[in-house]
């Protein structure tokens, strides 16, 4: 035991004499919260009562997507002085449980996604029973308006993929490849089903385990290994396309990489050439919107839209924008 | 109890005492019940919330909590008296998945009325069990394997059926079909009791606590799934059908996977092929919780209903405490090493006292 306290101590000492003089003139936690501080700030511009808004998503553990769909959502919620409540599951039946949960809570109005409309259809049905305003973001926009929610804030899955087509016709690709991360996603199927609309030359599937960047390495290095003529990778998410890089390098391949999403990475690599362009749906928008249009809605009936999906995306970012992105993606609000 | 089978570790009725030992006798054998610590483990966790969360108390949220701990119930009883047996199941999260993807794909497939996929939905779940068990007899390695195989094919034959036979990778509505509205009312219909919506799995579920209660403690395959679990070859020795009894307890599961699956397709019209991955394990948690021994030879039905009972109010009970979300599986799992210790804790006073 004694021993065991010597050691400790001698840790603990160490790890204070590192933290003293091994700091770092560049980059960290003291640069985050410089930029932060530059970032919008926090007080509510509204004196409008107190309501409580609930957003459920289909999100699963640690998404980097939705946490910036959740950073605008809250900025949203802190102008608005709205109290707002965060919860995602990727089990269809449980997120429906989330819903049900935020129903019985009462609250003020709800933001959820339909990824799986007909399982959450009896959830937001009996929302609508109990008075509570909906709004759905992200993904649903063809069951929103019959499940009765006011507004759908989203980008049309079909629509981008479609943009993502006219784009590389446009850079003359010929052979694309469509990288799939999440096997059993709709969503990502009409991404690739709307590339293969527009898109000229030949499109093909490929589908990994996104829960494994290891796995989605290997898979795509034998894949340009094996067919030399593709010429255009597609990833459906921005932490696939840097992945996609480190692939092509290792295959030797000269193929362009472009993808759905962004995140810090993608704009620095955009910005120095090894991605072509990527499309955004802006999940800042989604999040801030949805929150703000539940409030224009209690504070004054407003409804956006009138009737149709409100689009986020598709927009198409190519080198020309990844200045300014930069800053913003590191920031955590593009 | 006149078998000639032995009996394990399970609390004797004592023969008739004097009045003031009937009382002392009677608190020990509550005391070496397998829930008991689970239990106390559930009332306090219900207390907690009662406390933290203001909107935990109301009979909607509770109906919601009831709703959320059936769904993980209903496999969790089948699972309990399979660990009881002393095998695991890892395949039982997505045999749900299978089960409801093979229902709606078959009646929307033949355009036949629904309740022809259910039925042909049962034989193939229930073969599935089946395979696991006589893998398992047949060729000595451990259930961990073995339904760890059987977890990756399942999960590879959702998606690439649902993909093959449909193009997407869910399954076609069936709402508008002949028969889904009595089938829905079977498996995902809500009651009203008191102008509060009672979810029909909970019935569902306190039907399979009894009957795997009555199994356990009542009938001749209680003991010998006693016996499996507590010591397959001294069973096998006295003349246990270890090899029948096993089987059986894979197909439990199976029979268990098919109500909830049929649940999962009434309730939503649609199936999701991917999904299911994980549950396996919050079904062992929840009978680990209610007192189950991972060893085999030890545990209850009730215990796992409480188990579930208590993984449901934590799950809801987080939300609407409006904590974050981000800690959720943090709590489960302090949850779930606490109750365990708790548990040992119990069991080891109750042998003492004995």
């Amino acid at each position: 035991m004694a021993r065991f306290r010597t050691w400790v101590g001698i840790a603990l000492a160490g790890a204070l004499t590192l933290s003293l003089v091994g700091c770092s003139s560049a980059g960290g936690k003291r640069a985050e919260d410089a930029r932060k501080a530059a970032a919008a700030g926090g007080r509510a511009a509204v004196d409008t009562p107190r309501w409580t808004f609930a957003m459920i998503t289909h999100s699963g553990d640690g998404d980097t997507f939705w946490d910036i769909v959740q950073s605008g959502a809250e900025q949203a919620a802190l102008k608005d002085n709205v109290n707002f409540l965060y919860s995602h599951d990727d089990e269809a039946q449980q997120q429906a449980q989330l819903v049900d949960a935020a129903v019985d809570k009462k609250v003020d109005g709800i933001i959820v996604t339909l990824a799986k409309p007909d399982a959450l259809k009896a959830a937001v049905a009996r929302a609508g029973k109990a008075g509570i305003p909906v709004i759905t973001v992200n993904s649903g926009s063809g069951e929103s308006a019959r499940f009765g929610a006011l507004t759908h804030v989203g980008q049309d899955e079909t629509v981008a993929g479609e943009a993502v087509g006219e784009e590389l016709n446009r850079r003359g690709r010929e052979r694309a490849l469509c990288v799939l991360h999440e096997q059993g996603n709709v969503g990502h199927e009409q991404r690739c089903d709307g590339v293969e609309k527009t898109f000229d030359g030949t499109l093909q599937r490929l589908y990994v385990n996104g829960t494994s960047m290891p796995d989605v390495q290997s898979a795509l290095e034998a894949k340009l290994q094996t067919d030399r003529l593709v010429d255009a990778v597609v990833t459906l998410g921005a932490p696939y396309a840097d992945t996609a890089v480190k692939a092509r390098q290792g295959a030797g391949s000269d193929a362009e990489i472009d993808t759905f999403d962004l995140n810090a990475k993608v704009a620095a690599g955009l910005e120095d050439g090894s991605l072509g362009f990527a499309v955004d749906q802006q999940p800042y928008l989604q999040g801030y919107e949805a929150v703000d249009l539940l409030w224009l809605y209690k504070y004054n009936a407003d409804v956006l839209g009138g009737g149709r999906p409100v689009l986020t995306g598709p927009q198409i970012l190519t080198k020309d924008d990844a200045a300014a992105l930069a800053a913003y993606t590191k920031r955590g609000t593009r | 109890m006149s078998e000639t089978f032995p009996q394990v570790s399970r609390p004797q009725p004592e023969p008739p005492a004097a009045p003031a030992r009937a009382y002392a006798s009677r608190l020990r054998t509550l005391l070496a019940r397998p829930e008991l610590g689970s239990v106390v483990g559930a009332v306090a966790v219900f207390a907690f919330f009662a406390l933290t969360a203001d909107s935990f108390l109301r009979a909607a949220s509770l109906s919601t909590v009831l709703y959320a701990s059936s769904t993980i119930g209903i496999m969790a009883v089948p699972v309990a008296l399979l660990m009881i047996g002393g095998e695991f199941d890892l395949s039982a999260g997505v045999l749900v998945t299978s089960s409801a993807l093979v229902s709606s794909m078959v009646s929307y497939q033949a355009t036949a009325n629904v309740w022809v996929g259910i039925a042909v939905s049962l034989p193939v779940t229930l073969a599935v069990g089946a395979f696991n068990g006589f893998l398992l007899t047949r060729t000595k390695l451990p259930s961990f394997i073995i339904t760890l195989g059987t977890f990756l094919m399942l999960t590879g034959m959702n998606l690439g059926f649902t993909k093959l036979i449909g193009a997407t990778v869910s399954t076609k509505s069936i709402a508008d079909m002949d028969g889904f509205p009595a089938a829905r009312a079977v498996f995902a219909s809500t009651l009203t009791v008191g102008g509060v919506g009672v979810k029909v799995t909970i019935l569902w579920w306190l039907g399979l606590v009894a009957l795997a209660s009555w199994v356990l403690l009542r009938t001749r395959a209680g003991n010998w799934i006693f016996a499996v679990g507590g010591n397959r070859e001294a069973a096998r020795a006295v003349g246990v059908p270890v090899t029948r009894t096993r089987i059986g307890l894979y197909m439990g599961v199976a029979l268990g996977a098919w109500i909830s699956g049929q649940h999962l397709l009434f309730a939503y019209d649609v199936v999701q092929s991917g999904e299911g991955v994980g549950n396996e394990l919050i079904y062992i948690i929840a009978a680990v919780i209610g007192g189950c021994l991972i060893t085999g030879g030890y545990g209850s039905a009730v215990g796992s209903a409480i188990g579930a009972l208590i993984f449901g109010m934590t799950s809801k009970g987080i939300v609407f405490a409006e904590w974050n979300p981000d800690w959720f599986k943090f709590f489960l799992g302090a949850m779930l090493l606490l109750a365990t210790l708790l548990n040992a804790w119990v069991r080891k006073r109750a042998e003492a006292t004995r």
